[in-house]
C-alpha cells in the first residue's frame, strides 16, 4: 500500500542551521498493516509522515501510495489518499466553521469543489451517525463552532474526518500527546475501533512505548532520520518496554538516558 | 454650528455610507474569511470607478458599465492572487504592487486625466448626490444602494455555503488543515481575492457617479475606510450572535455609522483634510482594543479560538 524508496530531506541546506532529517529511510507497508513509530525527539518521525503528505518535496527517492507515484504531487492533491491527525488538535480542524462544516469539508476531500452545496441534509444524518462512534456526544452538536470544543472532542473529531471517506493510508502523529490520560485513552480507542472496522493502513507515532506494543501488528524504531528496528507479529507480540529500551540505548551509544522517550 | 445643517447632510452621508459599506463587504472576504491584508482594493476602489464612468461616457450601458468595473476589479484580485501564491510574494508586498500598478492603468483608462466628470442630466445615472431629495422613491439612491447590498448578501450567503465558498472559508481559518482536506489553498486565495476585488471595483463605480466623476484619487486610504467599516459593524452588532448574512448587513451598516461618525466631525468643525488622520486612528484604536482587551484579560483568543482539553 505505501513504498517509501530510500528518500533523504535536508533542511536549511548550506546554512548553519543545516540539519539532515530524513538519510536514506525506507519503509514498505501492505495492505492492513497498522504500523506504530518510536523513536527519540528530532528522529524524524513527523518529517517522515510531512514527506508522505507532500508538506514539501523530498530531495531524493521516491513514495508511491497504492502503486501510484506520488512524488512529485502537491499537498492538497496527494490528500486523496490520506488521512491525518496531528500532534496539536487545533492543526487538524477549522475553528471558526461548524462541526458539520468540517465533517463536509473531509467529507469531499479528493474531489472537485464546486458550486454545488457545501453540506446537504442527507449529509447531516449520515454525520450524525457517524459521530456516534466517539462517544463523545458530538452527534447532538452539529452546528457548534469547533473553536468552542475542547482540545480532546477536537482530535476525536479530526480523527473522524481522516477516515470519513476511507484513506489508502492514515497517519497519526503523535495525535494523543497533547491530550491527559483519560482523554488520550478514549481517542487511542476510537482510533482502534475505526482502523479496525474499516482495515485501514496506518501508521501511528507515539512517544508512548506500552501504546507502541500494545497496538498495531508491526512497530519500527527510527534515529536520525532512518529505520533501526523493525519488529512484526508474533516477536511484536512479545516485546517489552524494557527491550525498546535495550534497544533504544544500543543505537544511540546510551545517549537517550535523559530523552523523553526514557519517561514513558 | 447649525443642526439643520447637520440634518439636510445625513441622508447624503447615509448614501456614501452605503456604497462604502458594499466596498466594506469586499474588504471583509479577504481581511476576515481569508485571513488576508489586501491592499489591492486602494487601487481597485479607483478603477471600478475609471471603468465605469469611460464606458456609459462611451455610450454603454449602466448595468454593462458596472460589470465592466466588477471584471476589472477581478483581473486585479486575480494579478495580487498570482503574486502572492505563484510567486511567493507576501500578501501586503503583492497588494501595494498591484495597487502602484493601478495607479498608472488607472490614468490611462482615464485617457490621462485625474479626473472624468459624467453629467447627471445627461446621463442615466444609477445612483447620484442629485438623488437623495426630490427624486421618485424608485430612483431614490438609499433605496437602490440598500437593494444592491441586499442583493449582495444573498448571493454571497449562498456563495460561502457552496463547496468552493466553503473552501475558502476553510482556507482562511487553517490553510494546513485546508491542504490535509484537499484544498488548492492558492486556488482559493486567488478566487476569494479577485471576488473581494470585483466587489470593491463594483463599489467604486457606483461611487464615481455618486459624485459625478471618476478620480485617481478615490481609492487613497479605501483599505482603511473598509477596514473601519468591518470593524465598527463587529464592534456594534458583533454581540448579537446572527449567521453569516447578518455578519455581512453589519459590515455594510459599519460603513453607515463610519460616514454618520464623519459627518458629525465635519460639523463641529474639523477641516475634511483632517479626515485621513481621524479614520486612521479610529481604525488603529479599534484595532487595538482587541489586542489589548486579551493582553490584560485573558488568552488572545483568534476567530472563535479555542480551548484545550
Ligand atoms: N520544516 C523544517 N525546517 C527545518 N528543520 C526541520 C523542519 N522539520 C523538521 N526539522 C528538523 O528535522 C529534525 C527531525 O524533526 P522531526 O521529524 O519533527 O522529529 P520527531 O521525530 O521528533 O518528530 C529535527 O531536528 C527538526 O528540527
Ligand atoms: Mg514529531
Amino acid at each position: 500500500m505505501l513504498d517509501i524508496n530510500r528518500i533523504s530531506k535536508t533542511f536549511n541546506r548550506g546554512t548553519v542551521n543545516e540539519k539532515r532529517a530524513l538519510s536514506g529511510l525506507d519503509l514498505h507497508l501492505a495492505e492492513g498493516d497498522f504500523v506504530t513509530v518510536i523513536g527519540g525527539n528530532g528522529a524524524g518521525k513527523s518529517t517522515m509522515l510531512n514527506a508522505i503528505a507532500g508538506t514539501w518535496f523530498v530531495d531524493e527517492g521516491s513514495l508511491l501510495i497504492d502503486g501510484t507515484d506520488v512524488t512529485r504531487l502537491p499537498e492538497h492533491r496527494r490528500a486523496a489518499y490520506l488521512g491525518r491527525v496531528f500532534q496539536d488538535p487545533m492543526t487538524g480542524t477549522a475553528a471558526s466553521m461548524q462541526i458539520e462544516e468540517n465533517l463536509a469539508l473531509a467529507a469531499r476531500r479528493g474531489k472537485h469543489r464546486n458550486l454545488r452545496k457545501g453540506i446537504t441534509s442527507k449529509e447531516r444524518e449520515a454525520y450524525r451517525e457517524q459521530l456516534k462512534i466517539l462517544e463523545l456526544g458530538l452527534e447532538d452538536r452539529l452546528t457548534t463552532g469547533v473553536g468552542l470544543l475542547s482540545g480532546g472532542q477536537r482530535q476525536a473529531l479530526t480523527l473522524l474526518m481522516a477516515t470519513l471517506q476511507k484513506p489508502k493510508l492514515l497517519l497519526l502523529d503523535e495525535h494523543t500527546a497533547a491530550l491527559d490520560p483519560k482523554t488520550a485513552a478514549k481517542v487511542l480507542e476510537a482510533t482502534d475501533k475505526i482502523v479496525g472496522r474499516d482495515n485501514l493502513t496506518t501508521i501511528m507515532i507515539t512517544h508512548n512505548m506500552k501504546d507502541a506494543i500494545h497496538h498495531g501488528n508491526r512497530l519500527v524504531m527510527m534515529h536520525e532520520g532512518h529505520i533501526i528496528y523493525d519488529v512484526s507479529g508474533e516477536e511484536k507480540r512479545k516485546l517489552t518496554v524494557s527491550d525498546l529500551l535495550h534497544k533504544f540505548e544500543e543505537a544511540s551509544g546510551g545517549e537517550f538516558a535523559n530523552d523523553r522517550m526514557m519517561l514513558a | 454650528m447649525n443642526i439643520m445643517a447637520l440634518f439636510n447632510a445625513l441622508p447624503g452621508a447615509c448614501a456614501q455610507g452605503l456604497i462604502w459599506g458594499i466596498m466594506a463587504i469586499g474588504v471583509f472576504i479577504t481581511y476576515w474569511i481569508l485571513d488576508l491584508a489586501d491592499l489591492t482594493v486602494d487601487g481597485t476602489m479607483c478603477t471600478g470607478g475609471a471603468v465605469c464612468i469611460m464606458m456609459m461616457l462611451s455610450g454603454y450601458n449602466v448595468w454593462v458599465s458596472l460589470l465592466a468595473a466588477f471584471l476589472a476589479g477581478m483581473l486585479a484580485g486575480l494579478v495580487t492572487g498570482l503574486l502572492h501564491t505563484a510567486f511567493g510574494i507576501p500578501a501586503i508586498l503583492a497588494g501595494i504592487l498591484s495597487q502602484l500598478g493601478l495607479y498608472s492603468i488607472n490614468l490611462r483608462i482615464m485617457d490621462n486625466k485625474a479626473n472624468q466628470a459624467i453629467s447627471v442630466d445627461k446621463y442615466s445615472l444609477l445612483v447620484s448626490l442629485r438623488y437623495i431629495k426630490g427624486v421618485p422613491f424608485y430612483r431614490n439612491t438609499l433605496l437602490i444602494a440598500l437593494l444592491i447590498i441586499a442583493l449582495l448578501i444573498g448571493l454571497l450567503y449562498w456563495f460561502f455555503g457552496t463547496e468552493l465558498g466553503c473552501s475558502i472559508r476553510a482556507t482562511g481559518s487553517n490553510p494546513n488543515m485546508s491542504r490535509a482536506q484537499g484544498i488548492n489553498t492558492d486556488l482559493t486565495k486567488i478566487v476569494g481575492l479577485m471576488l473581494s476585488n470585483g466587489i470593491v471595483a463594483f463599489a467604486s463605480g457606483l461611487y464615481a457617479q455618486y459624485q459625478g466623476f471618476a478620480d485617481i484619487n478615490a481609492g487613497r486610504g479605501a483599505i482603511v475606510i473598509g477596514l473601519a467599516a468591518v470593524i465598527i459593524g463587529q464592534v456594534v452588532f458583533g454581540r448579537i450572535h446572527g449567521n453569516f448574512a447578518f455578519k455581512l448587513l453589519s459590515v455594510a451598516m459599519g460603513g453607515v455609522i463610519y460616514y454618520l461618525v464623519l459627518q458629525v466631525v465635519l460639523w463641529l468643525g474639523l477641516n475634511a483634510n483632517d479626515l485621513k488622520l481621524i479614520s486612521a486612528m479610529i481604525v488603529a484604536i479599534f484595532l487595538a482594543i482587541p489586542y489589548l482587551k486579551g493582553k490584560h484579560f485573558s488568552k488572545p483568543v483568534k476567530k472563535g479560538g479555542a480551548n484545550r482539553a
